[in-house]
């Protein structure tokens, strides 16, 4: 393409449009490949050498910003942040002590039911990375990644409740969905009545949708709903959000119910990344066929039908 | 340094710093205004430095960026591609008018790119995306004839210093 300062008005056009067609022609083809096959994870993971400086560069401003808030802040705001952080660990310290306490009864009554699975959570801190992805996903960056341990599929929390779950991760960044992403959906429970539904993500940060609870369900504004362990991502029993708002489908054959998330989703800057994956729900493994040992078959037969 | 690598610098520079801008971090009532700078970087370096742009640039400039947003691999090749070779071609017009038809086009443009991109998801799978997808042609016009002068004045600068 060397063309100097005399350009054509117009340059020669089949030509243009030939190599249009050309390009655009890849990128469908690169698309869909990527739809089927998820390339891009695959090719991220690859060019992370140039993808986490980026990032990271990105974050700087904001970055910088709260250093620059942290230095020239008064000191009397600090003193004033620091006691209230203060307070509000002591708190935390104490409901965490009862915590506690629930947790050995609740171990103590688990082995009395003979239920094999413990309470023990293994958890990891990572800080979020403040970009912006994409505005229309709701995915977050998180600065931990493989060479930390974080395995896709891992659950997020904050101090409040479940965020969402690790999709995508690079050598020392992950990128979590949201559970307000519209392409997410969380199993939950009601709290109070025991009823088991579905939360979808609505792509608005303050909202989850449960689209299908049954018109006898009495679910009422206010209740609470908590993670229902089935589908095995998500543990049961994390705070998921609460209802705040109920009424039935246009069809009138579902009570749908609107859910405001438990989590500061917009505004954690420090998330757990919980290490135990929930046990997968279902039945157990097949135990695998038991046949007669070996060594007592006949030769014959083990030379011709063997695998 | 000579002129063709000032000139450079200031072209990777700026689309570099379109790439940058798009993942800052916004308050989330501001996200959905967001301009859509790589697109506005490359209409400009379409217009005033054709030689450089090409279909090819734009290619790259799109998958680097689906790489850095972690969307569909070609998503934005096919959309940025598509956004050059309509500047390329109605160039010898665009870069006569005045500003304020200018950024018109460059509306239609924006607009032109939306469209695309919902297209793209549709055929991907996802739900349709708030009323809000749509103001970002609006800011991305309002911010054009910012961006345009900012460029333009650094690249005249630029040819002074050498002068």
């Amino acid at each position: 393409m060397a063309r100097n300062g005399t350009a054509p008005l117009f340059s020669d056009t089949a030509a243009g449009t030939l190599r249009l067609i050309g390009y655009l022609a890849l990128a469908v083809v690169l698309m869909v490949v990527d739809q089927r096959g998820g390339w891009l994870a695959r090719l991220r993971y690859a060019g992370a050498l140039v993808v986490e400086p980026v990032y990271r560069l990105a974050a700087l401003p904001a970055a910088l910003v709260q250093d620059a808030r942290l230095a020239f802040v008064e000191r009397r705001d600090l003193t004033e942040e620091n006691r209230r952080l203060r307070e509000a660990l002591l708190l935390a310290q104490a409901r965490l002590n009862r915590l506690g306490a629930v947790a050995d009864q609740n171990q103590r009554l688990r082995e009395l039911l003979d239920v094999r699975h413990s309470l023990g959570m293994n958890v990891q801190l990572a800080r979020l990375l403040d970009i912006d992805v994409d505005p229309y996903r709701h995915r977050i960056v998180l600065d931990a990644g493989a060479r930390e341990g974080v395995k896709a599929g891992q659950v997020v929390i904050d101090a409040h409740g479940v965020m969402g779950q690790v999709v995508e991760v690079l050598p020392h960044t992950a990128v979590a969905m949201l559970i307000t992403d519209p392409n997410h959906a969380i199993p939950v429970t009601v709290e109070r009545t025991g009823l088991r539904t579905v939360a979808y993500g609505t792509g608005a940060i303050d909202r989850l949708k449960l689209p299908t609870i049954p018109l006898s369900a009495h679910v009422r504004v206010g209740d609470k709903l908590v993670t229902s362990g089935l589908g095995g991502r998500f543990p049961a029993g994390f705070p998921v959000g609460e209802i705040v708002q109920v009424a039935p489908d246009q069809a009138g054959m579902f009570a749908v119910a609107v859910a405001r998330p438990a989590a500061a989703l917009d505004r954690s800057g420090e998330v757990l990344l919980l290490h135990d994956l929930a046990e997968p729900a279902g039945p157990p493994e097949p135990v695998p066929p038991v046949g007669p040992p070996a060594q007592l078959a006949p030769n014959t037969a083990t030379a011709g039908t063997s695998p | 340094m000579t002129r063709p690598r000032a000139r450079f610098l200031l072209l990777a520079g700026s689309l570099a710093a379109a790439l940058l801008l798009t993942l800052a971090p916004l308050p989330a009532a501001l996200v959905p205004l967001k301009p859509y700078w790589p697109a506005l970087v490359l209409i400009f370096w379409a217009l005033e430095a054709p030689e450089h742009v090409g279909l090819g640039l734009a290619f790259a400039i799109g998958l680097f960026a689906d790489l850095l947003n972690g969307a569909l691999l070609g998503e934005q090749a096919l959309r940025l591609t598509a956004l050059v070779f309509i500047a390329l071609r109605f160039r010898a017009r665009l870069r006569f008018f005045p500003m304020w038809q200018q950024a018109l086009a460059v509306f239609a443009l924006l607009l032109n790119d939306r469209v695309l991109l919902l297209m793209v998801r549709a055929f991907a799978g996802d739900p349709l995306p708030p009323a809000s997808y749509w103001l970002e042609p609006f800011t991305g016009t309002l911010v054009w004839p910012f961006l345009f002068l900012l460029l333009d004045d650094l690249r005249a600068r630029l040819r002074v210093h050498e002068a």
